[in-house]
């Protein structure tokens, strides 16, 4: 039986195919302007890469910032228990999952089953979530894709002493005409958005086996620097991106 | 006997001559990249603009952001001293001070005689200070001395989703992008702002008169809303300029010192 799970995001938007727990085909795109063309393209792709059409899929769960906007979606489900059913399909051990995304930083306690047991979110504030790594990768005319790569040659370790992103873009200005070096200001970077996710894991009590996902957990820097400001050893998803998605597809499979 | 006063601000930097006790010239400037040197033209101008010299100056009291920088001072004292008792010089029955500057949002509450009792701050945060207002109008592609003025035409005032000065940002440009007039976009901006600061005094507990010091006290927009959001009146400034208060407080203490009484 072939189900669909389609993730919306702020800046990206994802599907993943699936066939009894099995994933068959998946896309990644950047979010345009309206939720439901961005839910469009990105199944198209997905379905193209696997030479499938639409009628192939028998169930689709929507989810994400655009869920409500998604023209072929079954149901909707909310982007926590998407993240927490897809990271515990993933890494079976999971107990903790933090999840920073585009607009938001999330941090989840789930069971063995991959049900929630308790959440944190914060979407009030841009520090402590990806939108911090993106204007600062803006004002440093670097690729968010390549702040990880930058950040391993950093060989001296500066501290931010701004927490807000808007303050932290003045400092970082500043800390570039005083000559410091762009991989060390790319660490403090990801120090600083790490500390706040930490922050926000911490206030619901990290348990172990403690996984991130999102599209940052793709950056090799911010990876390491939120298992530092944890003080814990995070495991690794395949695809941390497409998380979500998948929690997505697990769910339509369930009610298929 | 004349005292000066010189208060380097992150955004601006403020110097007050005070003979006795009126002011004989003040000046505002934008910051420079170096505080030091931001007090030197400060000072510099107020100088030429009173017809006198450095040496004609008794004592002089640093204060702001930058206070540490400045070379020509006999002394420099706190930000917050010197905006209570600017305030208190400006208003005698000013009793809670709101000051909103470039970078920090302050709220103080004021004893009879301008001391003060009770403080809080925000600097960690840049939703509710001056740089808020700063980042929307040049969104908005607009002056920030002008945001007040032109929100007063708004007819419907939009409300922005977040406190968060990045993701109130991406709103006014949604706002923009949708065709908003930009009357009820910085009505909606400056809505916002007064909610922030409404929240900071709030924690301090109002007591009347209540003054707002800073260069956002001169934003009508902002004075309005907040009025409305404490449901009182603030005492409106007219013996100087509102962004002069901390410059004011330091040249009164400078008069102080140089007369050699206590603070």
């Amino acid at each position: 039986m072939i189900v669909a799970g389609c993730d919306v995001g702020s800046l990206t938007a994802k599907a993943v195919i699936m066939d009894d727990k099995k994933i068959l085909a998946s896309a990644v795109i950047l979010s345009k302007t309206a939720p439901e063309d961005s839910a469009r393209e990105v199944m198209d792709r997905a379905l193209a890469s696997m030479g499938g059409s639409m009628n192939d899929i028998r169930r689709c769960v929507g989810t994400g910032y655009g869920r409500k906007h998604i023209p072929f979606v079954n149901s909707v489900e909310s982007e926590i228990s998407c993240h927490a059913r897809g990271a515990v399909w993933q890494v079976p051990s999971a107990r903790t999952v933090i999840d920073i995304g585009g607009q938001d930083a999330k941090a989840i306690k789930v069971d063995e089953s991959g049900g929630v047991t308790r959440f944190i979110y914060n979407d009030k504030c841009a520090s402590g979530t990806g939108r911090f790594l993106e204007i600062i990768a803006d004002a440093l005319d670097i690729k968010l894709e390549d702040l990880g790569d930058i950040s391993s040659k950093s060989g001296k370790r500066i501290t931010l002493s701004n927490q807000c992103v808007v303050f932290a873009e003045t400092e970082i200005i500043s800390l570039v005409n005083e000559g410091a070096e762009t991989p060390d200001i790319v660490r403090a970077l990801h120090n600083a958005v790490a500390n706040r996710a930490a922050a926000l894991a911490k206030s619901i009590v990290v348990e172990n086996d403690v996984v991130m996902t999102g599209g940052v957990a793709r950056n090799s820097g911010m990876f390491a620097a939120l298992q530092s400001a944890l003080g814990t050893s995070l495991k690794m998803t395949e695809n941390p991106q497409i998380n979500g998605a998948i929690g997505a597809a697990l769910m339509a499979a369930d009610i298929a | 006997m004349i005292a000066a006063g010189c208060d380097v601000g992150s955004l601006t930097s403020k110097a007050v001559i005070l003979k006795d006790n009126t002011i004989i010239k003040s000046v505002i400037i934008k910051s420079k990249a170096k505080p030091g040197e931001s007090a030197g033209e400060v000072m510099k101008q107020a100088l030429a603009g009173a017809g006198i010299s450095m040496k004609d100056i008794d004592y002089c009291v640093g204060t702001g952001y930058g206070r540490d920088k400045i070379s020509f001072m006999n002394e420099a004292i706190t930000e917050i001293a010197c905006h209570g008792k600017g305030a208190q010089w400006l208003v005698p029955s000013a009793r809670t001070v709101l000051d909103i500057g470039g970078q920090d949002c302050k709220a103080m509450k004021l004893g009879a005689t301008g001391v003060m009792i009770k403080f809080t701050a925000n600097d960690k945060c840049a939703s509710g200070t001056g740089r808020f207002l700063e980042v929307m109008a040049r969104v908005l592609g607009v002056g920030l001395a002008d945001l007040g003025e032109i929100s007063l035409s708004s007819k419907s005032p939009v409300t922005l989703a977040s406190a968060c000065t990045v993701w109130a940002q991406a709103d006014v440009i949604q706002f923009l992008n949708n065709k908003v007039p930009v009357e009820d976009i910085a009505a909606g901006v400056n809505n916002a702002m007064a909610s922030r600061m409404a929240v900071i005094v709030n924690n301090i507990g109002l007591e009347r008169d209540v003054v707002m010091t800073g260069g956002v006290a001169k934003n009508l927009g902002v004075v309005a809303a907040l009025e409305k959001l404490l449901g009182l009146r603030i005492k409106r400034i007219n013996r100087a300029d509102p962004q002069l208060a901390g410059a004011i407080g330091a040249a009164l203490f400078a008069r102080e010192k140089a007369k050699g009484g206590k603070s």
